[in-house]
């Protein structure tokens, strides 16, 4: 194989058609007016900017998700995924999948196992098609931007969250 | 030279090897460098001057009487006398040395502006600014009351003269405007604004920072009051920037920061400030940057500014030509005349995305909003892809960016 079809391959690798599916018709892409929990979310350096919107239950429990906004492929493919896999979880159990993206996707590149039964198990293995951001530095961000916009919003932070 | 002579030279570019860094492949491609307007790269000559100094010369300048501090000064003043020669100023005290473009506008908003305006007092800036030529303004503005006005830009991406015209009436303060827009390459008719803001007493800034680069300059025939630009954007080194006031203009101004050199004397009752335009440079200067960016001078005085542009001319109209000519384009910013720069948009694929593609395919853009959200806001959208050339750029650059292009098509098609 040659250098040129490896980078290619490596391109590929990052706009999986999961991908291009998730940012050509993002899921849950809107408003959620009766949200409990909402943060914004902006990337400072390429001016990626959303809104995540989430409705959680008395038993604190993700009952829906929503997001709204503008950013490039990966971050609307992102935040379109975390729609998917958050609605019907627990909040710590989101928070855990927050931090298991964040550190598989940054520097750590840590892996953490989550306790998931088979239904979100199959949901958390289509956020493996984030990965291939691993090989492109400059834009880990764009991949992370929506969860830590859901981390915030948990936390109810009243500042917007970056990546910075 | 003929027609033929002519094509020829913009498929090799003359000045190419004197680019070290572009004899590169980034990501196992040969690096396409379309980015000169975000900063352009160094020839040779400006990274050994600033190398022989940093060996041979360095001490600090304007303190010592030791030989190297001597040759230190002779180098830093010597630039000096270079940059106004470039630009054309009456005097050399009329050159002052800043970290660049930005430094330089915020020394004119505070030093100057800030003292004469304050509420009913506009200040006139235009829709096509970089933000280091409207934040500083609104800063003053906040800080005094002032008005912010904004003349408006057209579906090209070029001023509204008429608008402008009726927008300068006489409780305007100050007018800053762009040599040449950063996003959009329109090269605005500054000559005659500054004839129009003359003839109602406005004072007038130019943002040069991509003027100088790509067009000759002369301040006393544009007759402006100050003129700002960096040194990293005409092939010098990053941290070095001018600003060139009218004497009288910034004899009257007080300092814009205190510290050692732009004093005479100091005591704890009272400090007499220095001469300019030393008044204007506290602390130790970027000695080794304004060497290079006097080489940086010498490089450009050597080729002639007129060949310059009259290659980038001929080399941007193939540009705008190969990218009219590709299905999905859509050009933004369609200025009669234009330097350096066009953005454009690809189908419907996100700037980011697209900068990612072209860098997988060694070409390296820029993507994003460019400092110039204002602009970004008039066309409805949220960035722009930027191309920007300089002369050592060849129609061999704008092919390969074309290719890169296709292949993007493809990863989103």
């Amino acid at each position: 194989m040659t250098l040129n079809a490896v980078e290619n391959d490596n391109i590929q690798d990052l706009y999986r058609e999961l991908i291009l599916d998730h940012a050509r018709a993002p899921r849950h892409f809107g408003r959620l007016d009766d949200a409990t929990h909402t943060a914004l979310g902006i990337n400072p350096l390429c001016g990626d900017k959303l809104t995540l919107y989430v409705r959680v239950d008395d038993e604190g429990t993700i009952e829906a998700s929503a997001f709204e906004g503008s950013g490039c492929a990966i971050s609307i493919a992102s935040a379109s995924l975390l729609t998917d896999i958050v609605t019907g979880v627990p909040v710590d159990k989101a928070e855990q999948v927050f931090r298991s993206i964040t550190g598989r996707l940054t520097d750590t590149g840590e892996d953490n196992d989550i306790d998931a039964e088979p239904s979100l198990q199959e949901r958390l293995d289509k956020l493996r098609a984030l990965d291939g951001v691993r090989d492109f530095p400059s834009r880990v961000k764009c991949a992370t931007l929506a969860w830590h916009a859901l981390h915030s919003a948990l936390g109810n932070d009243a500042k917007p969250a970056t990546t910075e | 030279m003929t027609q033929a002579q002519r094509q020829r030279a913009l498929a090799a570019s003359d000045w190419r090897e004197d680019f070290p860094i572009l004899h590169q492949s980034v990501n196992g491609q040969p690096l396409v460098y379309l980015d000169s307007a975000a900063s352009a790269q160094q020839p040779t000559s400006v990274i050994d001057a600033v190398a022989r100094y940093q060996r041979e010369d360095h001490a600090n300048v304007h303190r010592g009487v030791h030989t190297l501090s001597h040759r230190a000064t002779e180098l830093y003043e010597g630039s000096r006398d270079k940059i106004r020669e470039f630009v054309n100023a009456t005097s050399r005290t009329e050159i002052v040395l800043t970290s660049g473009t930005t430094e330089s506008i915020n020394l004119v908003a505070q030093s100057f502006c800030r003292p004469r305006v304050g509420p009913g007092d506009k200040i006139l800036i235009t829709h096509l600014e970089h933000h280091a030529n409207i934040v500083p303004w609104q800063m003053v503005c906040e800080q005094t009351g002032a008005e912010l006005v904004v003349a408006p830009i057209d579906e090209q991406g070029q001023l509204k003269l008429e608008s402008m015209w009726s927008l300068m009436t006489d409780d305007v303060a100050m007018l800053a405007v762009g040599h040449v827009s950063n996003a959009l390459g329109t090269v605005n008719p500054v000559k005659e604004i500054i004839a129009r803001a003359k003839a109602r007493d406005i004072p007038v800034l130019i943002d040069g920072a991509q003027g100088v680069p790509h067009l000759s300059v002369d301040v006393q025939d544009l007759d402006c009051d100050f003129y700002a630009f960096s040194g990293h954007k005409m092939f010098g080194p990053t941290g070095t920037g001018v600003l060139y006031g009218r004497e009288a203009l910034l004899d009257a101004m007080p300092p814009y920061q205190g510290g050692g050199d732009m004093i005479l004397e100091v005591s704890f009752e009272s400090t007499i400030y220095n001469e300019l335009p030393y008044k204007f440079e506290a602390g130790t200067p970027n000695i080794a940057g304004v060497v290079g960016l006097g080489a940086a001078i010498d490089y450009l005085q050597a080729i002639g500014m007129s060949r310059i542009a009259d290659y980038e001319h001929r080399l941007h109209d193939y540009l705008v030509a190969k990218l009219k000519d590709f299905d999905g384009i859509r050009l933004i910013g369609t200025a009669s005349d234009q330097a350096s720069v066009q953005s454009f948009l690809l189908d419907d694929i996100h700037s980011h995305d697209l900068g990612t593609i072209l860098d997988h395919q060694g070409v390296a853009i820029r993507t994003g909003h460019h400092c110039a959200m204002p602009v970004m806001t008039h066309f409805g959208i949220s960035g722009t892809s930027r191309a920007s050339i300089a002369f050592y750029n060849n129609k061999d650059d704008v092919d390969k960016l074309i290719t890169a292009l296709s292949k993007a098509q493809q990863v989103f098609g």
